[in-house]
C-alpha cells in the first residue's frame, strides 16, 4: 500500500504540506511562543524532516534526535496539551491535503510514538 | 562510476553511493542529519558538475541557481566537484574607491571599481576589509556589467570602526580589499509574471534597489512593491529615483514608509508592517524579500508566511551590527 509520503507526491509535495501545517502551529497562541526565537526557516527545514518521517517517506530520525531536540522546549514547561494540539493540526493538514482517513490514523500514529521521547519521559 | 572531487580529494564513487556517503566513507567530517533530502542540514555547492534534479528539490531558487544542492540524496550521473558553503567567500580581491558621497545624514554611497574577476548577482554582498583586519559586509545595489562601478550604502553606526572609517576616512583614488560576493537575495529570472515584495529599513534599502533594477531591466511584468521604511522622512534616500522608476514602469509601485512624521507625497505613516499588510494583503504566490533590521525581517517574513506567501519565496540577508552574515545559514 502506498505510504503518505508517496500518495500526497513524495519529496515535492512536502513543502506544501510544511507550509499549511507550519502555518497552522504559528497562528495557534497556545503553542507559537515555542516557535519564537528560532529561525522561521531552519524550523521549517525540521519539521520537513519530521513530517517526512511520519508519512512514511524516507527517514533517519531517531527517538534520541526527538528527545535532544525538545530538551529545552519541556524546560520551559512543553507538556502533553501542547503536543496534543500539534497533533491536532498534523491532523488537519493531512485533511486539507485529502489523505484518507485510515492514513491519517497512521501517520498519527506515528506521530504519537514520538510523544514519550518529545516530552522528555 | 562518476568521480567526486572534493578539496583536492577524489573519490571514486560506488554503484547507488550518494555523494554524503561517498565523503563519509573516505573520512570527510561532512554534516548531515535527516539523511533524507529534507532538513538541509548537509547543503552542498557544486564548482563544477550537474547535480540530480532530485538533489535540488525543495531548495530555494536562489540557492538552485547557485549549484546548491543536497548531497544526501544526490547520486551524481556524471563527474562532481562538490563543496561546503562556507568555502565561497574566501577570494580577496584590490579595488579602488570611485567616490564616498552621502544619501542622507547617516548613510554614505560608495562606488568601487568592479574587479574584473569579481562575479555577482544585484543584491548578493561582498566583504569589506578594513586595513587593521577588520571586516564587514554591505550589499550590493549596483547590477553586475562591464560599466557600472560597484556600489554599496554605508550606514555610521556609533562607535562602529568599519563604518566610521568609510564615512571620515575613505575618499575618491583609495584602494580597498573586498571579498565575496555571498548572500541569496537576488532576482531569479524565468517567472517575469510573478509579483514581488521588497521591503527594506534604513540601509537595507541597497539589495532591494539592485533586485529592482534587476527585474525591471530582465523584463519583469509581475507586480513589484517596494516598501522602504523610516523612523524620520530625512531617513529615506533615492526617493526620487525610486518615483522616477514607479512613473516610466507601470508594474513597480513604491511606497515610502515614516513611522513619527508625514513623509512625501504618496507616502505611509506608521508601522512598516502595517505598510506591508496594507499593500500586500495577500500575499499567496508572492515572492518577498526583505531587507534590514533584523527584527523587522523576521517580524515581515513571519506576517507574510502567515498570510499565505510559501516558505520557498521568503528571501533574506538579515543585517547584523557589528558582524558579517553567516554565508551559509540562510
Amino acid at each position: 500500500m502506498a505510504t503518505v509520503y508517496e500518495q500526497i507526491g513524495g519529496a515535492p509535495a512536502m513543502d506544501a504540506a510544511v507550509d499549511i501545517f507550519y502555518r497552522k502551529v504559528l497562528s495557534d497562541e497556545s503553542i507559537s511562543h515555542f516557535f519564537d526565537a528560532v529561525d522561521m526557516e531552519r524550523q521549517a527545514a525540521k519539521q520537513k524532516a519530521f513530517l517526512t518521517m511520519a508519512f512514511g517517506g524516507p527517514n533517519t530520525y531517531t527517538g534520541k534526535d526527538m528527545r535532544t531536540a525538545h530538551a529545552h522546549l519541556v524546560a520551559r514547561g512543553l507538556n502533553d496539551d501542547h503536543f496534543n494540539a500539534v497533533a491536532g493540526h498534523l491532523k488537519s493538514t493531512l485533511e486539507e491535503l485529502n489523505v484518507p482517513a485510515n492514513l491519517v490514523a497512521d501517520v498519527l500514529a506515528v506521530a504519537e510514538s514520538t510523544r514519550n521521547d518529545v516530552l522528555g519521559r | 562510476m562518476p568521480a567526486l572531487k572534493h578539496n583536492g580529494l577524489t573519490v571514486e564513487l560506488l554503484a547507488g553511493e550518494t555523494v554524503l556517503e561517498a565523503l563519509l566513507r573516505v573520512g570527510v567530517n561532512a554534516p548531515s542529519s535527516c539523511r533524507s533530502g529534507a532538513c538541509q542540514t548537509c547543503l552542498m555547492r557544486v564548482e563544477s558538475g550537474l547535480p540530480t534534479a532530485k538533489s535540488q528539490e525543495g531548495l530555494k531558487d536562489t540557492l538552485r541557481a547557485q549549484g546548491y544542492f543536497l548531497p544526501c540524496v544526490c547520486v551524481p550521473d556524471g563527474d562532481l566537484v562538490a563543496a561546503f558553503p562556507d568555502a565561497d567567500a574566501v577570494q580577496r580581491v584590490p579595488t579602488r574607491v570611485i567616490d564616498v558621497t552621502p544619501l542622507n545624514a547617516d548613510i554614505v554611497r560608495v562606488r568601487l571599481a568592479a574587479p574584473e574577476r569579481f562575479v555577482y548577482l544585484a543584491g548578493q554582498f561582498l566583504h569589506l576589509h578594513h586595513p587593521g583586519g577588520a571586516v564587514r559586509s554591505y550589499s550590493l545595489a549596483s547590477l553586475p556589467s562591464a560599466v557600472e562601478p560597484l556600489e554599496i550604502h554605508v550606514r555610521l553606526i556609533p562607535g562602529g570602526q568599519v563604518s566610521q572609517w568609510v564615512h571620515s576616512e575613505l575618499g575618491a583614488g583609495d584602494h580597498v580589499d573586498i571579498g565575496g560576493p555571498a548572500g541569496s537575495c537576488f532576482y531569479v529570472p524565468g517567472e517575469p509574471e510573478r509579483s514581488m515584495l521588497l521591503v527594506g529599513t534604513g540601509s537595507g534599502l541597497a539589495p532591494l534597489f539592485g533586485i529592482l533594477r534587476d527585474a525591471l531591466n530582465q523584463g519583469h511584468s509581475g507586480r513589484i512593491v517596494l516598501i522602504h521604511g523610516s523612523l524620520v522622512a530625512a531617513g529615506l534616500y533615492l526617493v526620487e529615483e525610486a518615483t522616477a522608476l514607479s512613473r516610466s514602469h507601470s508594474n513597480f509601485r513604491y511606497v515610502p514608509t515614516v513611522l513619527n512624521e508625514d513623509g512625501p507625497n504618496g507616502s505611509f505613516r506608521g508601522q512598516i508592517i502595517d505598510a506591508v499588510t496594507q499593500e500586500v494583503p495577500n500575499p499567496k504566490g508572492w515572492r518577498v524579500y526583505a531587507c534590514g533590521h533584523p527584527e523587522m525581517v523576521k517580524a515581515v517574513k513571519r506576517q507574510m508566511f502567515l498570510a499565505g506567501a510559501s516558505l520557498k519565496d521568503l528571501y533574506s540577508d538579515p543585517f547584523i551590527i557589528g558582524s558579517p552574515p553567516a554565508v551559509a545559514s540562510d
